[in-house]
């Protein structure tokens, strides 16, 4: 058999060979077989010494064009090969998708405190600054600098928890009011604050009271501060938090500390002002107190009231939140329950 | 305040109104009306009958057999009221009526005898027993003779009214009267109320001179006392329409004297006290304070020990009744008092409201008295109750007034302008509109060129500045008729202070290592207040505390937290894990309280594993991770440690550390010492507690940018066998102290003890990374600084190098 056959056979049985191999391990076996420094093929070409220098040509182009094509089919299976395998793969490694997601636990703000940030944002965005204070008081900030002196029958509107004759846990944030009021100055812009905080009134726990519960205290005083801009105010924070759709009014009332003084009724979210259980039948529902601050409030804190006005509002973030969420038990806010608690870590329809 | 619609038509024309369209105008004007509530409305078959016979059933204690004609038909109808008798006119519910609770009347057999209907009591028709008349508590309510057979039963027990039930803020202490909402009614409808004359026809022999003189010890205390004789008075009861009156304004009736003096109240607000005139054993009544420790007997017999901050009656000698609080025993009406001297007159409030208050006597009357009395009216309400009483009771008035009276005008001139008006309320009212308002008020006025000034009457004595008048005005414009806006002012930035920023931040941290929010009591017990105290001070007990649980601020939240996660374990949450921000308390002197603002965590429970076979494990390093991710939000200037605290109240002395900024401690973390874990039925708990003051006041670095390497870096691993004893913290510090300046991280890999390691040793593995920032580092460069730390190592702690 002379060399040409031999490579054309040795050709012919190695394209069938690769063609029917069906792993990577038997490609690559293959390829050192055939193509490989001790292979059938160099074998064969090392035999080209011994032809005729006129064949030489010839039979080395063949064996050339036998090697290009072997190692093409070579290169052309492996990836073949490898395309299965990973399909292969592929289809092995599938999973059922609809099982739980690995999750980590998340907490959220008490919902109280959801309600707070919400209005301290608001406020902040209208140019207001947040202030704290202390929860003890004097007697003398919680009530007389705030026009209600001893004796005076508005005292019987909250029983007070005293630590001695002259302190008491402060019963409403107004307590803010005479030292921020004070300690304004006013010759570097309006005073225009927000004081959130805890209070504490002397009431047995039940489903509507509770000796501790929290207020946001607001407190504008400017020179040509209007009841006007009380009101639109109050319902501009009364829409952002029980939704644009609800509407507003306004009642005469009385707080020591304001004159004029006026409470805000939202019309009921429940029957929408028809009237059911939660607005007593009413179709409103109260949900916070204000007014224009009381000359005498501005006088006891050094602001001439001829030339200032301001108004103040007080709202209790706990009713807030009772009436957003329909919440039937105040006790609920302070005894933690996880269950209730994260009920509020999903943010709903706004 | 409850107002029986009926009485209020007796002063105002309501045909174009309803009980329900007034209470709006009232509540919008700024009476708030709380309920609008219709007696008996929904009972029907309710009639008038007559009992024709009655005869006592055989084999019952109680019953009676009666036939009762109810107009239309005669009824047979058994009853137990012990006052049933043939004659009487009654209240009939006919077959078919359904009384309170639903009771349905049906026809019945009792003992055998045939029942269609009953006769029925007011406590049976829903009447409350707060104000049922004496004399109808036992049985049947018996009606005037007079009362038509076959009626309709409604009108004669005052079931045909609407009462509207006020809750008034004290300033509208004027609507504590029926004539004080009248007015009130008259400016909302634009109506002048009409109120009859009060006449008095007086006995024209002897004058009240020969039998009382007044005086007052300070006039200050009783501006006003007046007191008019009424001889020969029969004390019956009352008739029905006035005690209706009472029972709409939920006042009981009890007899004709006790009933007078509450109806003028009603009318006027004027609280009146009757003394038998002949127990005061004196031609003269002198009012003055109590003397320290002086002893009285109130007519409900009990002696009160009194101050001088009570203001008495005497009879110049000793006390006859407690100024506007409560009569005295000695002086009490009877039935065998023939001459009743009526007492109308004006305390100062602030008196009455401490002697109310302090004995525990608050009534009708002293709630008036402190809130206020129009002192135009004391004679009109004296003259009311001598003229009922005369007219009622058949007795004679004795011609004048005894009085002390110590004011002058009466009527109070308020100023304001129509620029101040419009500038307070943000309107643009004219002088006309305002007139006009004034006008509606009943306030004279006189407007001119923007100048208001308005004369207020007395009936309105909360109004006296400026500010009250616009109050009244803006009220009576309407205060939805106001326009809304917005203040406009010179703009001011509204920003969080850095301590709100970081108090947000630390809540968002908290949240992410997934604990839940809470807000606990700050009022706890003295032990709960002090035990989990990051410092121990002196606590802060209340002076007036409602229930044993609730006496002393807290003076950490971690006790607040526990109590939660106990009522969470209780309610079958098995996870627990919960933070809250608060203030907590501490007494520095009588004058001075401190307080903080604290951050607290506790976790607690069975974690559960999800379906991977993984779980987060609840553990002190869990906890200490929490405090870590807190603090690690904050390039504290000063180191940050923990050291372990073996004598923390309430902790587990073996596993929790103090954690300080430097030399200063800001709080600990731990777990709960397994004793109190039980006593609180929980399972391993453990908590943590830091002050945000001082981390807030601790001094931190600016953040600055540093580039990144651009340099390899080389990590060496170093594997110890090390005292148990000696802590990571130690041999961290001592790694960082030796490390060099090219030393960039340690990190802890391994911790091991136990099998195949010596008996109190532990085997603990660090990865140092090392890296120049300048250039890269050289292969011996890393070996030396490594060599240096392992030496230093092996020279502080012994250890050997694995």
């Amino acid at each position: 058999m002379d060399l040409k056959t031999k490579l054309n056979e040795l050709a012919e049985s190695s394209v069938n060979a690769i063609e029917n191999s069906e792993t990577l391990k038997e490609v690559e076996a293959l390829r050192v077989q055939l193509l490989g420094k001790k292979g059938e093929l160099t074998d064969l070409l090392k035999m080209m010494k011994d032809l005729d220098k006129s064949e030489r040509p010839v039979i080395g182009k063949l064996a050339n064009e036998i090697r290009d094509n072997l190692t093409t089919r070579i290169a052309d299976k492996k990836e073949e090969l490898e395309q299965e395998a990973l399909n292969q793969q592929l289809i092995e490694e599938t999973i059922d998708v609809t099982l739980p997601g690995r999750t980590y636990k998340k907490g959220q703000t008490h919902v109280i405190h959801q309600v707070m940030e919400e209005m301290e944002d608001l406020f902040l965005g209208m140019g207001y600054n947040i202030v704290g204070g202390t929860e003890i008081v004097s007697d003398y900030l919680n009530f007389e600098r705030v026009n209600v002196p001893q004796d005076h029958p508005a005292r019987d509107m909250q029983d007070s928890f005293y630590i001695n004759d002259h302190f008491l846990l402060r019963t409403q944030t107004s307590a803010v009011q005479p030292l921020v009021i004070e300690a304004h100055d006013f010759s570097k812009g309006p005073l225009k604050v927000i004081s959130p905080g805890k209070v504490y009134r002397r009431d047995s726990d039940d489903a509507t009271h509770s000796h501790q519960f929290h207020q946001i205290e607001g407190i504008v005083v400017d020179e040509n501060i209007t009841m006007a801009d009380l009101m639109g105010t109050l319902e501009l924070m009364s829409k952002k938090i029980f939704g644009t759709d609800r509407k507003v009014r306004f009642r005469p009332s009385y707080f020591p500390f304001t004159e004029p003084s006026v409470e805000v009724d939202v019309s009921c979210f429940n029957c929408d002002g028809a009237g059911c259980n939660i607005c007593k039948q009413s179709g409103w529902i109260e949900i916070l107190g204000a007014g224009m601050i009381h000359p005498n409030v501005l006088d006891m804190s050094n602001v001439d009231s001829i030339k200032y006005s301001g108004f103040a509002f007080g709202v209790g973030p706990d009713r807030m939140a009772m009436l957003k969420y329909g919440v039937d038990d105040i006790r609920h806010f302070y005894l933690n329950d996880q269950r209730f608690l994260s009920q509020f870590s999903v943010k709903g329809d706004e | 305040m409850l107002v029986s619609y009926n009485w209020l038509k007796e002063y105002l024309d309501l045909s174009d109104t309803t009980p329900e369209a007034l209470a709006e105008e009232f509540t919008l004007g700024g009476l708030e009306v709380e309920t609008i509530q219709y007696l008996g409305k929904e009972i029907d078959h309710l009639v008038v009958g007559e009992v024709l016979t009655c005869e006592p059933l055989e084999d019952s204690d109680h019953l009676h057999k009666t036939s009762v004609d109810v107009g239309t038909e005669t009824l047979p109808i058994v009853c137990g009221a012990p006052n049933i008798a043939a004659g009487q006119k009654v209240i009939v519910a006919k077959v078919g009526a359904v009384l309170p609770g639903d009771f349905k009347i049906k026809k019945a057999k009792l003992m055998g005898e045939a029942s269609e209907g009953m006769i029925v009591s007011l406590d049976e028709l829903g009447f409350p027993d707060s104000i049922i008349p004496k004399h109808a508590e036992d049985g049947i309510y018996i009606l005037a003779d007079d009362a038509q057979v076959g009626e309709a039963a409604h009108s004669y027990i005052g079931l045909d009214d609407a009462i509207i039930e006020f809750d008034l803020t004290p300033n509208r202490a004027d609507a504590l009267s029926m004539r004080g909402v009248a007015y009130e009614a008259a400016t909302l409808l634009d109506q002048a109320p009409a109120f009859d004359e009060i006449k008095v026809a007086e006995d024209a022999e002897g004058s009240v001179e020969d039998y009382v003189s007044i005086e007052v010890e300070d006039a200050e205390d009783t501006p006003v006392y007046k007191m008019r004789l009424v001889k020969d008075v029969t004390i019956g009861d009352s008739p029905m329409w006035m005690q209706h009156k009472l029972m709409h304004a939920g006042i009981r009736p009890i007899d004709l004297v006790v009933d007078i003096t509450n109806y003028v109240m009603l009318e006027f607000g004027q609280p009146l006290h009757a003394f038998d005139y002949e127990k005061l054993a004196s031609d003269k009544i002198y009012v003055r304070r109590a003397s320290e420790g002086e002893l009285f007997t109130t007519l409900d017999d009990v002696e009160r020990k009194l101050n001088p901050d009570n203001l008495v009656i005497t009879n110049g000698e000793k006390p006859v009744a407690l100024a506007g609080v409560m009569g005295g025993a000695n002086s009490q009406i009877t039935d065998d008092t023939k001459t009743i001297a009526i007492e109308a007159a004006v305390f100062n409030p602030v008196l009455i409201r401490r002697t109310a208050s302090r004995l525990n006597l608050r009534s009708e009357a002293s709630s008036r008295y402190e809130k206020g009395i129009n002192i135009a009216t004391v004679q009109d309400a004296v003259d009311l109750a001598a003229h009922l009483m005369s007219e009622l009771g058949g007795g004679t008035v004795v011609s004048g007034t005894a009085e002390s009276l110590n004011v002058g005008i009466l009527e109070t001139t308020v100023s304001t302008t129509t620029e101040k008006v419009n500038r307070l309320i943000g309107t643009s009212l004219t002088d006309e509109e305002i007139v006009s308002i004034l006008d509606r008020l009943g306030f004279g006025n006189e407007v001119q060129n923007g100048k208001i000034e308005a004369t207020i009457p007395p009936r309105r004595w909360d109004i006296t500045l400026q500010e009250d008048l616009i109050e009244e005005i803006a009220r009576i414009y309407g205060y939805n008729n106001i326009p809304v806006t917005l203040p406009v002012t010179e703009s001011t930035p509204g920003e969080l202070t850095p301590k709100q920023k970081m108090t947000r931040k630390i809540r968002k941290l908290l949240e992410g290592n997934g604990l839940q929010e809470a807000v606990s009591y700050s009022l706890t017990t003295p032990e709960k207040a002090g035990k989990y105290a990051i410092v121990k001070g002196e606590l802060t007990p209340l002076k007036n505390p409602m229930s044993e649980e609730r006496v002393t601020l807290t003076q950490n939240l971690v006790s607040g937290l526990v109590d939660d996660a106990t009522y969470n374990q209780a309610h079958q949450v098995s996870e627990i894990g919960l933070y809250e921000m608060g203030h907590v308390f501490y007494k520095e002197s009588d004058e001075q309280f401190n307080e903080y603002n604290h951050v607290a965590g506790l976790i607690t429970g069975n974690s559960s594993k999800n379906w991977l076979g993984e779980e987060e494990p609840i553990d002190f390093y869990t906890i200490k991770g929490v405090v870590e991710t807190i603090l690690s939000a904050y390039s504290f200037t000063e180191k940050m440690t923990y050291q372990l605290a073996t004598t923390r109240d309430g902790m587990h002395p073996g596993r929790t550390a103090d954690v300080y900024i430097g030399n200063e401690i800001i709080g600990f973390v731990g777990q709960l010492h397994p004793t109190e874990a039980k006593n609180s039925d929980l399972a391993d708990t453990f908590v943590f507690e830091l002050s945000l003051d001082k981390m807030m006041d601790a001094p931190k670095t600016t953040v600055e940018y540093t580039a990144l390497n651009r340099y390899p870096g080389s990590s060496r691993d170093i594997a110890l066998l090390v005292d148990e004893t000696v802590t990571h913290q130690e041999l961290e510090q001592v790694i960082s102290e030796n490390g060099g300046r090219h030393l960039q991280d340690t990190h802890l890999f391994d911790l091991y003890a136990g099998e195949n390691i010596e008996d109190g040793k532990k085997s603990v593995a660090y990865s140092l990374y090392y890296a120049n920032p300048n250039a890269t580092l050289k292969e011996e460069e890393v070996n030396e600084a490594f060599e240096n730390v392992k030496q230093a190592l092996v020279e502080a702690f012994n250890v050997e190098i694995r």
